[in-house]
């Protein structure tokens, strides 16, 4: 099968979205650091300043129905606003959950990235993730889809969306103590 | 004491005690295989909400200990169980977590089965002429019955009533619908999860109150100061834990929520509600606001059905047990069937705040339970306690053994049922 040469065809194909030659393009370059500088704080437990990542509206959701975009009206294992993201990071830091203090070790690699959207105030970004994660003796593994949307801002690259949606989502999903 | 037959094994029974069990009982296998004949494939045990197979022909798959079975409703609006194993070679007939579906057919050879179970055609029926008659050989059925919607199952034909079996548990669950508010409560998602201990580790922490607000400091911390307030019952003395026989058992937590219908007009809406009083006050009575908006966390208890099921203020808890020292839970969402949709939202966010893998409360729950299964593998004839409370325990008018909710009674109740259930008697 010869390879589609055209946007459209690439489209059609399911696979590049906006096609090639993006992945070049310096906002999504600019996108794709922050996004690695994101699992970057993520994987070290920075929880402060990976809150500071993100816009004013940002939302941070891990749903659990692998179809839905409608995620209101659905229960999700994370439906952050900046009110629940603070909550959260707050949880995370301050000593009192045990399970946030006897965290496993995570180490995560994200790739495969495609671009959804492109315009001169954001970039969505579509990726896989594999995070590899160790805690008493045992290894974790948590693969999932990511979807981020990076807006461009007086403030620099900000997160503005970000979907995590794990291949096991409606399946068991280890508690855990860390952030996808 | 009579002889221990060989098929079951050693009596394990007498490792539990009426206020300490010992350790093996988290870590040994040997104990746990028991558990699923004696136990698991015995009695009632929960499998679904009637809300989840609303309609003919809507189907769930469950597992009760190791075996998977089918839930359905079938054309006449009967509950269905079947083994989900097909009689021929014993292929799983459905793969399909949740759906519609006239009848079941085994991939492998088509075999067809209906609803009912019965089988209904076998590709190529020649080769079965004088060997197997359709009408013997139906998907294995198991018992079903329901109350208030919780529909529960059994391998055992000869098994009690179920009504028998929840007794003074019914009390209960009528009071724990009542959160409704005169809506149909209806399962709005789930959350599961597995944590690397037995599953009578989640059964004890139903009804354990004392591990609250240790445990849940961080989900106390991030909720608003009402909300804090309510679940701050560790020195309520109205807050109590009855055992109701059977293994079942009731923690009370928030006394004044007890009965959803009684309402003084005392008590102050909270205000983190108060987008949702503002848009329901404009097409209802003030009553039926009050009603919806104090019954949004739910019902002021959990009450803890041996074995598997809990329905814990605004949730169902179902535990699966997997091996001696892996247990699947899942948490079930509620809501209002034809309610406002803002309040089933608003439902949706609470049980995401504390509960699910990333929630504010079952990572704590889940890493408390790993680190008492790592530590119960220490000395396993030193005993578990559950005997905290024994001195100031009372039997109430109705014959229920009651204590402060931070008290064990509730785990000494599910222990009784245990050894009663485990012994070879």
């Amino acid at each position: 099968m010869t390879s589609p040469t055209t946007v459209a065809g690439l489209e059609a194909a399911g696979g590049l979205e906006l096609g090639p030659g993006r992945l070049a393009d310096p906002r999504v370059a600019k996108a794709i650091e922050l996004v690695w500088h994101e699992a970057t704080l993520l994987d070290a437990k920075e929880y402060e300043a990976w809150e500071r990542l993100w816009t004013v509206d940002g939302k941070y959701i891990i749903p659990i129905d692998p179809e839905t975009e409608d995620f209101e009206t659905h229960l999700n294992m994370v439906y952050d606003d900046a009110r629940m993201r603070r909550m959260r990071v707050t949880r995370l830091v301050e000593g009192y959950s045990m399970s946030a203090v006897a965290a496993a070790r995570t180490a995560r690699t994200i790739s495969r990235f495609t671009v959804a959207e492109l315009d001169e105030e954001s970039v969505t970004l579509r990726s896989a993730q594999v995070l590899v994660g160790f805690k008493r003796e045992k290894h974790l593994l948590l693969a999932a889809d990511l979807t981020h949307r990076i807006r461009f801002t007086d403030a620099g690259a900000l997160i503005d969306l970000k979907v995590v949606r794990l291949v096991n989502s409606d399946g068991a999903v280890t508690a855990s103590g860390f952030l996808l | 004491m009579t002889t221990t037959p060989v098929e079951t094994g050693r009596n394990f029974a007498a490792l539990a005690g009426t206020d300490r069990v010992a350790g093996q009982l988290y870590t040994d296998p040997g104990i746990f295989e028991q558990e699923l004949e004696k136990i698991f494939y015995r009695t009632w045990v929960w499998v679904a909400h009637e809300s989840e197979i609303p309609e003919a022909g809507s189907f769930k798959m469950a597992t009760i200990g190791r075996q998977p079975v089918i839930v359905n409703r079938d054309r006449k609006g009967n509950f269905n169980v079947l083994l989900n194993r097909c009689r021929h070679r014993g292929a799983s007939v459905c793969e399909v977590p949740k759906g519609k579906a006239n009848g079941f057919t085994c991939p492998y050879h088509s075999w067809s089965y209906s609803l009912e179970g019965q089988l209904r055609g076998i590709p190529y029926p020649e080769g079965y002429e004088g060997v197997v008659e359709k009408k013997d050989m139906p998907l294995q059925r198991l018992r079903v019955e329901s109350y208030a919607g919780m529909i529960f199952a059994s391998f055992n034909h000869d098994i009690e009533p179920l009504e028998d079996f929840l007794g003074d548990a019914k009390i209960w669950i009528d009071r724990f619908m009542k959160q409704g508010a005169g809506y149909p409560i209806k399962v709005q998602g789930e959350h599961r999860f597995r944590f690397d201990g037995n599953w009578k580790i989640q059964l004890e922490n139903t009804t354990d109150g004392y591990h609250f607000p240790i445990v849940h400091r961080s989900w106390m911390a991030s909720v608003d100061a009402e909300t804090a307030d309510m679940l701050s019952f560790m020195t309520d003395e109205k807050a109590v834990t009855h055992a109701l026989g059977n293994g079942h058992s009731v923690a009370i937590m928030v006394p004044e929520h007890v009965d959803l219908a009684e309402d003084d007009g005392t008590e102050d809406l909270q205000e983190r509600f108060g987008h949702i009083i503002e848009e329901l006050s404009q097409t209802m009575p003030p009553e039926q606001v009050r009603r919806i908006v104090r019954s949004m966390h739910g019902a002021g208890f959990n009450l803890n059905l041996f074995p598997n099921v809990a329905m814990s203020m605004s949730f169902f808890r179902v535990l699966r047990p997997v091996s001696v020292n892996e247990t699947e839970i899942q948490h079930l969402a509620l809501g209002l069937e034809g309610g406002p949709e803002s309040v089933n939202r608003e439902r949706l966010r609470i049980h995401e705040h504390f509960q699910g893998p990333f929630g504010f409360g079952t990572p704590d729950d889940s890493e408390a339970w790993d680190r008492v299964q790592r530590g119960a593998y220490g000395n396993q004839e030193m005993p578990i306690l559950v005997n905290r409370g024994l001195g100031r325990e009372e039997i109430t008018e109705e014959g229920w053994k009651t204590s402060h909710v931070t008290d064990e009674s509730g785990m000494r109740e599910a222990y009784a049922q245990w050894k009663r259930m485990m012994s070879n008697d």
